[in-house]
C-alpha cells in the first residue's frame, strides 16, 4: 500500500517533470531575468548594466499614451471580433446541417496554417492603391485610400484573431442542450427572449474565454498596426520593440514588459470573476 | 545587347508572387525587417552540403567547410557565395538582419557564430569600444589595396590607424517622389516637410528610425543631421508633431505604398531608391540641398569568429574587384573601390541615384555613434510615434 504510493507519486513526478522543465526553463526564468533588468540602468551604448532602482517603474509615464492606446484597441478589437464571430459559431453549432459542420469548422482553422505576417501583408496589397481602391476606380469611385487607416487595423484585427473567437463560443453552442430551448419557447418566450434568456446566457462562458483571449493577445499586439495602420498609432507592442531593438534600452523595455504581464493577469483575474458571476455556478476555464 | 544592370538585380516589379518572394527573402527594408515581424533572424542557409575539395589555393591554411556571415536583406549576389563554396569548399551560411541594433545585441550576446559580418559605420567605434571586434590582420587581405579607396568613405572603418573594418559600399539618404502625383520640382528638406504638411498631405512617409527622421527634421532648420543640442532638437520635434497628423505611415518598408501609389513621398536609402525608379520611372530621388546623410557599410570580423580563417578567405575574395563588382550589379548599391568603378557599366556611374553629383554629397554628413545610441533622440522618436 505504501509503496504503491510512493510510486504513484514517483510515476506523477516523472509524468509532470517535462513540463514543469518546460516552463522553468521558458517561463520562470526568463521572467525573473526581466524582473532583474527593470530595476537596472542602461549602459552608455545600451543594453544592461547592473544597479538597483526603481527609476525605470518611475519612467513608466513616458509611454502612457502607449499604454493607453492598447487599453483602448484591446477591448474595442476583442468586442469587434466578437461581434463578427458569434453569429458564426450560432450558425456553426445549432444551424449548420452536421455533415457541413466540420467542414465549415476546418474552413474557420484553415488561414492558421499560414503564418500572421503573411495573411497580415496579404490584407497590405487587397487594401493598397492596386487592390479594392483600384476595383472602385475601375467603376468610377477615385482615390479611396484604404490602407493606413483606423478601419484598416480593425478588419486586420477581426479577420487575425477570428478563429481564437469562434471557437470557443461554438464549443459553448455545441454542447448546449436544445431541450432548454423548447422548454423555453413551449413556456411561451419568443424566439428573441429564448436567445436573450437562454442561449446567449448559456454561452457567455464561451464568450468569455474567447474575448480574454483576444483580449490578451492585443494587448501585446504590434504587427498589425504597424502594417495595417502605417505604424502611426504606436502601442505597447511598439513602444516594447523600440526599446529592445531600436534605442536598446533594456531596463525600460522590461520595466513595460513587467507591467504589461501584471495589467495582463488583473483583465485575466476580472474576466474570470465576471463570467464566474453571470454564468452561475458554472466553472469556467480561462485558456 | 549589352547587359544591363538591371538583370543582375533581384526584384522584379509587378508580380504578386515575387512580392512575396520578395517578403521570404526579408527585403522590406533592411533596417526594418525584424523589427516588423519580431521573429528573431531570418535565417537563409544558403548552402548546407559539404563542398567539393579545396582547390590548392586555399590549402595552405584549413578553411573548415562552413561558415556564417551576418548581413542585409538583398544584399550580395547569391552566386558570389556559391562560386567561393567551388573554389574554396567553404559553405557560407547567410544570417539576414534588420538593424544594426539587432546585429550589435546578438555579437553582444556572445556566440554569435558569424565569422563575417556588415555594420554601419556609425557602430564601429561601439563594437571597437566593446571589444567584439579586433584589428583586421591585412596580410591576409591582399585583394584590398587602401590607396584604391575614397578615404572619405573608408575612414570610419580604421580607428588610431588601425584598420578594424573595410568598406563594402556607401550610399545616401534623401526622399523619393512620384512626380506625377507631386509634379513641382523639389530639392530640399525643407521642401519635403513643407509639401508633407500641403500637397503630400496624407501621401507622405517617414522613417521608423530615430537617426534619419530626426535628423531630416533637423535638417529643416539647416541644423546638423547628428545635433544632440537640446533647443535643436526641440525645434526638429516641434516640426515633427506638426507633420505627423498629416503622414501617410512612419515606417521604413517604404517600397510598397510608393509602388502601389498609396505613398507619393517617402524618405529613402539609395538601393531602394534605385530599384524604386528603375521600376517605376516617374518616382524620383533626391538629396536635399541642405544634406541628410551619407553610409558606409563595412565588413568586419567578429573576436569570438568560430571559423577566422574562412572568415579572412571569404572576405578578401569579396575585395577582388571582379567579384565585387558582381556583388554592386546584384544590389545596385555605389562601390567605395576605384577599381570596381572602373569594371562598372558606364549606365550605373552616370546614375544620378548611385553616383550623385559632387556639389550634392558635400553637405551630407555620416550618423555619428552617439547620434544612434543617444536616449534623448529615442524618447523624441518616441513621443513623435505616440502623438
Amino acid at each position: 500500500m505504501h509503496g504503491n504510493r510512493f510510486r504513484h507519486n514517483i510515476l506523477t513526478a516523472l509524468l509532470l517533470a517535462p513540463a514543469t522543465a518546460w516552463l522553468v526553463v521558458f517561463l520562470v526564468l526568463p521572467f525573473v531575468a526581466i524582473a532583474v533588468f527593470s530595476v537596472g540602468e542602461r549602459a552608455p551604448e545600451g543594453g544592461y548594466q547592473a544597479a538597483f532602482t526603481l527609476a525605470q517603474y518611475a519612467n513608466l509615464p513616458a509611454r502612457a499614451t502607449a499604454f493607453w492606446n492598447t487599453m483602448v484597441l484591446a477591448p474595442v478589437g476583442a468586442l469587434a471580433c466578437l461581434l463578427v464571430a458569434y453569429p458564426v459559431a450560432y450558425y456553426l453549432a445549432l444551424k449548420a446541417p452536421p455533415r457541413w459542420r466540420l467542414i465549415l469548422l476546418a474552413l474557420v482553422v484553415i488561414p492558421f496554417w499560414t503564418s500572421l505576417l503573411m495573411r497580415t501583408y496579404a490584407w497590405m496589397y487587397i487594401l493598397g492603391g492596386r487592390g479594392i481602391p483600384a476595383l472602385l476606380a475601375f467603376v468610377g469611385i477615385e482615390d479611396v485610400r484604404l490602407i493606413n487607416t483606423p478601419g484598416a487595423v480593425l478588419l486586420g484585427i477581426v479577420y487575425g484573431y477570428l478563429p481564437l473567437m469562434i471557437l470557443p463560443i461554438y464549443v459553448s453552442l455545441e454542447r448546449l442542450d436544445r431541450r432548454l430551448l423548447e422548454a423555453s419557447a413551449d413556456l411561451g418566450a419568443k424566439p428573441l427572449s429564448t436567445f436573450l434568456g437562454v442561449t446567449l446566457k448559456l454561452s457567455l462562458p464561451g464568450v468569455m474565454t474567447g474575448f480574454s483571449l483576444v483580449m490578451i493577445l492585443l494587448l501585446g499586439e504590434y504587427l498589425i498596426p504597424t502594417l495595417l495602420g502605417g505604424g502611426k498609432v504606436f502601442f505597447i507592442g511598439n513602444a516594447l520593440v523600440d526599446l529592445f531593438l531600436q534605442s536598446r534600452n533594456w531596463p525600460f523595455g522590461s520595466a513595460i514588459a513587467i507591467t504589461l504581464v501584471l495589467v495582463s493577469v488583473v483583465v485575466l483575474v476580472v474576466a474570470n470573476r465576471i463570467s464566474n458571476r453571470v454564468a452561475g455556478a458554472r466553472r469556467v476555464d480561462l485558456i | 545587347m549589352s547587359k544591363s544592370y538591371r538583370d543582375g538585380l533581384p526584384i522584379s516589379p509587378e508580380n504578386f508572387v515575387d512580392q512575396l518572394m520578395r517578403l521570404k527573402r526579408g527585403s522590406i527594408g533592411r533596417r526594418d525587417f525584424l523589427g516588423l515581424t519580431g521573429l528573431g533572424i531570418a535565417t537563409a542557409v544558403m548552402a548546407r552540403e559539404i563542398g567539393i575539395m579545396p582547390t590548392p589555393a586555399y590549402a595552405a591554411e584549413n578553411l573548415g567547410d562552413r561558415m556564417s556571415i551576418a548581413t542585409w536583406p538583398n544584399y550580395h549576389d547569391p552566386q558570389t557565395f556559391e562560386n567561393f563554396k567551388k573554389d574554396t569548399g567553404v559553405a557560407v551560411e547567410v544570417n539576414v538582419f534588420g538593424s544594426n541594433e539587432e546585429m550589435l545585441a546578438k555579437l553582444q550576446a556572445g556566440a554569435s557564430g558569424w565569422s563575417l559580418f556588415v555594420p554601419t559605420n556609425y557602430t564601429i567605434s561601439t563594437y571597437k569600444k566593446l571589444g567584439i571586434i579586433e584589428p583586421l590582420e591585412m596580410a591576409k587581405l591582399p585583394n584590398f589595396d587602401g590607396t584604391q579607396e575614397d578615404p572619405r568613405f573608408t575612414s570610419e572603418g580604421t580607428i588610431d590607424g588601425t584598420i578594424y573594418a573595410v568598406p563594402k559600399n556607401w550610399g545616401t539618404t534623401g526622399f523619393a517622389v512620384n512626380t506625377k502625383k507631386l509634379a513641382k520640382p523639389m530639392t530640399s528638406w525643407k521642401e519635403f516637410w513643407d509639401t508633407a504638411m500641403a500637397e503630400g498631405d496624407g501621401r507622405t512617409m517617414v522613417h521608423d528610425y530615430q537617426l534619419t527622421t530626426i535628423g531630416n527634421a533637423l535638417k529643416y532648420y539647416g541644423y546638423s543631421f547628428n545635433s544632440l543640442k537640446q533647443d535643436e532638437l526641440a525645434k526638429a520635434e516641434e516640426l515633427l508633431l506638426k507633420v505627423k497628423p498629416h503622414l501617410f505611415a512612419v515606417s521604413s518598408d517604404y517600397q510598397p505604398g510608393m509602388r502601389a501609389g498609396d505613398a507619393w513621398m517617402t524618405m529613402c536609402w539609395t538601393n531602394d531608391g534605385a530599384q524604386l525608379h528603375r521600376d517605376v520611372p516617374e518616382i524620383a530621388y533626391v538629396l536635399g540641398k541642405e544634406g541628410g546623410e551619407i553610409w558606409t557599410d563595412f565588413y568586419a570580423i567578429p573576436k569570438d569568429a568560430p571559423n577566422k580563417p574562412a572568415g579572412y578567405a571569404l572576405l578578401n575574395y569579396l575585395m577582388n574587384p571582379q567579384v565585387a563588382v558582381k556583388e554592386h550589379l546584384a544590389n545596385g548599391a555605389p562601390s567605395t573601390d576605384a577599381r570596381v568603378n572602373k569594371l562598372l557599366p558606364k549606365e550605373v556611374l552616370d546614375n544620378p541615384i548611385l553616383y550623385p553629383a559632387a556639389d550634392l554629397l558635400t553637405p551630407l554628413e555620416f550618423g555619428a555613434a552617439a547620434t544612434l545610441t543617444d536616449p534623448g533622440r529615442a524618447e523624441l522618436m518616441a513621443r513623435f510615434k505616440s502623438a
